[in-house]
């Protein structure tokens, strides 16, 4: 297999060595030269470095250690509205001109000097990443790791001696990626992932519970080694514990009190994606034609950032070189601005919001979610559980998606009823099931509890790190699927 | 390139990994290694919107440390100094290995592999594929005035070559090539809800995929869905579509796999074969082997050689599927069903279900195109991933599908299905004669009494 370093390859150990030198610079600003000469209106180069370990404990066992290491070129071209994307492992000389050449060809571009524009060259270098590099040493080494992973499921035996399945695992990823591209854009960041995941499974005789729960940081070395994993073992043996025995819940349409932290992700799911400008490229948002009208509830403001400090959806820059923003979506129920990346700008007009998200190199920026959630209200938790006379209390999801139109379903985790304004008996079985334009103006109360969850995202791009959030809400009423 | 030219020089690997290996004294070694070479395409409205390539490599290196404890590495980098990084992260991965479970290599990935005709094709090249994508958009836009566009749709052609090599001297190969096309049409009326739905076709090459009958089959799916009606929340008699039924035995593979059964995340025990699992006219088996599996290999992740194996036989719960590290713990062979990993997960390839030989069912007259009884035809199943608790055993899913009465089809508009598979499988009334082949396997239609269903009216 052919990746052979020479002097004249791109040099892939970036991250090793930080040799960003001119040299470097200058085969980039050579291979956006090749491109625009040949007549596309805009070239981009993406190129990833990434040095990923996840550990798995079951029971009392670290059972897996996987380390995996990766490097890799996205290269995107456009031509008006078209585009076209070439991933690669070659980094030699001959495999990126063949990948530009194959991106360009995609656009019916085969020969050079068709356009008279010239390529000024790349800017100096943004580097996002420079102050970063104590990621390197600060974050815990792996024998630290699998130690706190061990003390994680121990705990869950401490609490929960039932529990017939203990899991703790731990992913760390390192991402140095570099974006350059005809515009001048020359950029670089440093990113450091960390996430923890949390499951067991309850079980006596037939009834059987599993409970999970996932923390997330970006950008905080020490986030492993600081995180309280005592708390997490009570929370969540007391949850697979009131579960156990739960009844199945009956279906029907109800009022419901959804919690806050991981309960964003029902916004995120059913209204976000709808917010993208991918969705308005398809035409597959109700709220293309919506901008300036009220499309929710007036106690409704939503915002999509990725500035909090820590937050997992947080990214100094996008995967398009721009640098992140706050972006408020909605105000008191009206919607206010788009999710936008560099192509959804171009196809859509909507202007880019540091946004452009991707998996890896091996997938195309586009319009992405970061840190994204409803903004806090004036009530307490009480005061929304008290206004219903019977609903259900969904204190945590489990995960959901959305149909091509629209509609989406959610399953609950951890659910209650809700009767004559009190909490009563776990249920299970519970799935909420609507679409957003029918929801959204029924979130008529919102507590003063915003709290953020981690989580993956899976759409167009690939899956990426983001955070969901909301304070507790009450919906007026929703359909819960059930038996 | 020739069509059956190979882009994994195998024997320059292992004497790579041989050399390299020697260097930091690692004895006991296997990898696993893919390229894969994929051009795909899409439309909007007759023009092309975005065109993608990719040539990708990966590499998992397993190594045996001095105490027989097991480390993996995976990365993309082939050249000298990665696979050298690879392989030291690999070693130090090992000194936390599982000394309660320490995988082994599989005992036959050095037998014959079974022998598969499998077509390579050349690729037909990008222009080709846009032009028949905007070719099958417009056809299936002008199949019906309800349908406005078509904002899924994608064609592209699959190029893959896996390599698996142990250092005590297996050494297997595989080329396949794969075309696919999926439409997913959107249709519009005024004063209704747009309705989507679609097709997905796969084939060993481009000019092999059946596009007519994509189109066809997306048109006939929105638009039969059109004229949707609420349906109220209650208990139906269920009659499930191949794709639908494939989709729920898939999630629930758990009940089947020795990985999850040792793990204890399977709803058997080590002590389930030879239960009675399912009503007695279901049978299950697992061929990946299987003509209609266009993407078949004939090794797994450990080299082992992919196998027809029965799972459950006149509702009875006959074998597991196995890596080589769950099948040594059960004293069987391993089955062909592992990835490479230092914990090997297990998955299955690709169901094959069908009626018991010589059993009646409770039921047999019952037909999805001719039963008079008002039942529910369960199309398509969606949100698998957060509607099913594998662990537990139950789905909560929403689902597409039509109301039948007298004969009568009327699409239903935002349902739910649910219940519990165990409950699912020893409750089957009817299975009908007639298999059918899908792009995730073989069944035919499956008859459920009392299903619960939620409605929005």
């Amino acid at each position: 297999m052919y990746v052979s370093l020479t002097k004249n390859n791109l040099n892939p150990n970036f991250l090793e060595t930080h040799s960003i030198d001119d040299t470097f610079k200058k085969h980039l600003e050579e291979l956006l030269s090749y491109g625009i000469s040949a007549g596309a209106d805009f070239v981009e180069i993406f190129i990833e470095n990434i040095d990923n370990i996840s550990l798995l404990a079951e029971q009392d066992t670290v059972t897996s250690v996987n380390p995996s290491i990766g490097k890799g070129i996205g290269i995107r071209a456009f031509l008006g509205k078209r585009d076209g994307f070439v991933s690669t492992n070659d980094f030699s000389e001959s495999g990126l001109k063949f990948a530009l050449d194959q991106a360009l060809g995609m656009l019916g571009l085969e020969k050079i000097t068709l356009n008279n524009e010239s390529f000024e060259g790349l800017n100096n270098l943004k580097d996002f990443g420079k102050n970063k590099n104590q990621f390197l040493s600060d974050c815990p080494s792996l024998q630290e790791s699998s130690k706190k992973i061990l003390e994680a499921t121990n705990h869950l035996r401490k609490y929960g001696p039932k529990l017939n399945v203990r899991r703790g695992s731990y992913s760390k990823t390192i991402q140095e990626v570099i974006v350059a591209s005809s515009d001048g854009t020359f950029a670089r960041d440093l990113r450091l992932y960390q996430s923890i995941g949390v499951n067991v499974l309850a079980a006596d005789k037939k009834n059987r519970s599993s409970i999970g729960r996932r923390l997330g940081s970006s950008s905080q070395p020490r986030a492993l080694i600081e995180w309280n994993a005592d708390e997490t073992a009570q929370e969540i043996n007391e949850s697979a514990n009131k579960m156990l025995y739960a009844k199945y819940v009956n279906a029907g349409q109800m009022p419901a009190v959804l919690a806050n932290k991981f309960g964003g992700v029902i916004f995120h799911e059913a209204c976000g994606h709808l917010l993208e400008t991918t969705q308005i490229e398809r035409g597959t948002t109700p709220f293309e034609h919506k901008l300036n009208h009220q499309i929710a509830n007036k106690a409704v403001t939503a915002i999509d950032e990725g500035l909090s400090e820590g937050a997992f959806g947080s990214i100094s820059m996008d995967d398009e070189g721009m640098e992140t923003q706050k972006t408020i979506l909605i105000k008191n129920g009206v919607l206010k601005q788009f999710l936008s990346d560099r192509a959804g700008e171009l196809r859509t007009g909507h202007a880019r919001t540091g946004s452009g998200r991707r998996q890896s190199y091996a997938f195309a920026a586009a319009s992405r979610m970061r840190n994204t959630y409803i903004e806090k209200g004036p009530y307490k938790v009480n005061e929304l559980i008290e206004s219903i006379d019977q609903g259900i209390y969904c204190k945590s999801m489990g995960g959901g998606s959305v149909g091509a139109t629209g509609q989406f379903n959610f399953s609950v985790e951890e659910g209650y009823l809700i009767k004559n304004g009190k909490l009563t008996e776990p249920v299970k079985g519970a799935t909420l099931i609507g679409e957003a334009i029918d929801i959204m103006p029924r979130i008529s109360m919102c507590a003063d509890d915003l709290d953020l969850a981690a989580g993956f995202c899976g759409s167009v791009s690939g899956n990426i790190n983001v955070t969901v959030g909301q304070p507790h809400i009450k919906v007026d009423s929703i359909t819960i699927g059930g038996r | 390139m020739n069509n059956k030219s190979t882009l994994i020089n195998e024997l320059f690997l292992k004497d790579k990994l041989n050399t390299l290996s020697k260097e930091i004294n690692i004895k006991k070694w296997d990898f696993g290694a893919s390229v894969n070479n994929d051009i795909s395409v899409q439309i909007d409205k007759g023009e092309p919107k975005q065109t993608k390539a990719s040539q990708k490599s990966n590499i998992t290196i397993r190594v045996w440390n001095s105490e027989n404890l097991v480390g993996t590495t995976s990365t993309s980098d082939l050249s000298d100094v990665g696979l050298r990084k690879a392989l030291n992260k690999a070693l130090e991965a090992s000194m936390f290995g599982n000394n309660n479970e320490t995988p082994d290599f599989s005992k036959l990935s050095k037998t014959d592999l079974p022998l598969i005709k499998r077509p390579i094709r050349e690729s037909v090249g990008i222009t080709k594929l846009i032009n028949l994508l905007i070719e099958a958009e417009s056809d299936l836009i002008n199949s019906h005035n309800s349908i406005k566009s078509v904002p899924y749709n994608g064609l592209s052609e699959n190029r893959y070559e896996r390599v698996y090599i142990n250092s005590e001297g297996a050494v297997r190969h595989m080329l396949l090539t794969q075309a696919s096309l999926y439409l997913f049409a959107r249709a519009e009326e005024n004063g209704r809800k747009p309705r989507s739905s679609g097709s997905i076709k796969l084939a060993h090459g481009v000019n092999e995929l059946d596009i007519n009958n994509c189109i066809k089959e997306a048109a006939t799916r929105t638009i039969d869905h059109l004229d949707y009606h609420p349906i109220t929340t209650g208990k139906y008699l269920v009659c499930f579509k191949p794709e639908a039924f494939l989709d729920l035995i898939t999630a629930f593979s758990n009940i089947y796999n020795a990985r999850s059964v040792i793990d204890g995340v399977s709803l058997s025990t080590k002590e389930s074969i030879g239960n009675q699992v399912a009503s007695e006219i279901l049978s299950l088996s697992d061929n990946g082997l299987h003509k209609s599996n266009i993407g078949a290999f004939t090794f797994d992740g450990e080299g082992t050689p992919t196998q027809d194996i029965i799972i459950i036989k006149d509702g009875t719960l006959k074998n597991f599927i196995h890596s080589e590290a769950t099948a040594r713990e059960y004293g069987v062979n391993p089955t062909g069903h592992a990835s490479i990993g230092a914990k090997a997960s297990v998955s299955p390839d690709w169901p094959v279900i069908s009626k018991s030989d010589g059993i009646v069912s409770l039921c047999p007259n019952l037909n999805f195109e001719k039963s008079k009884e008002t039942f529910v035809l369960v199309e398509n199943l969606n949100a698998l991933h957060a509607g099913i608790k594998a662990s537990q055993g139950s789905f909560s899913l929403p689902f597409d599908g039509w109301l039948v009465k007298n004969g009568m089809k009327k699409s239903i508009e935002s349902a739910t299905i649910a219940g519990d598979i165990i409950s699912l499988l020893n409750n089957i009334i009817q299975i009908e004669n007639k298999q059918f082949e899908t792009h995730q396997g073989v069944s035919p239609h499956i008859w459920i009494n009392e299903l619960s269903i939620t409605g929005d009216s």
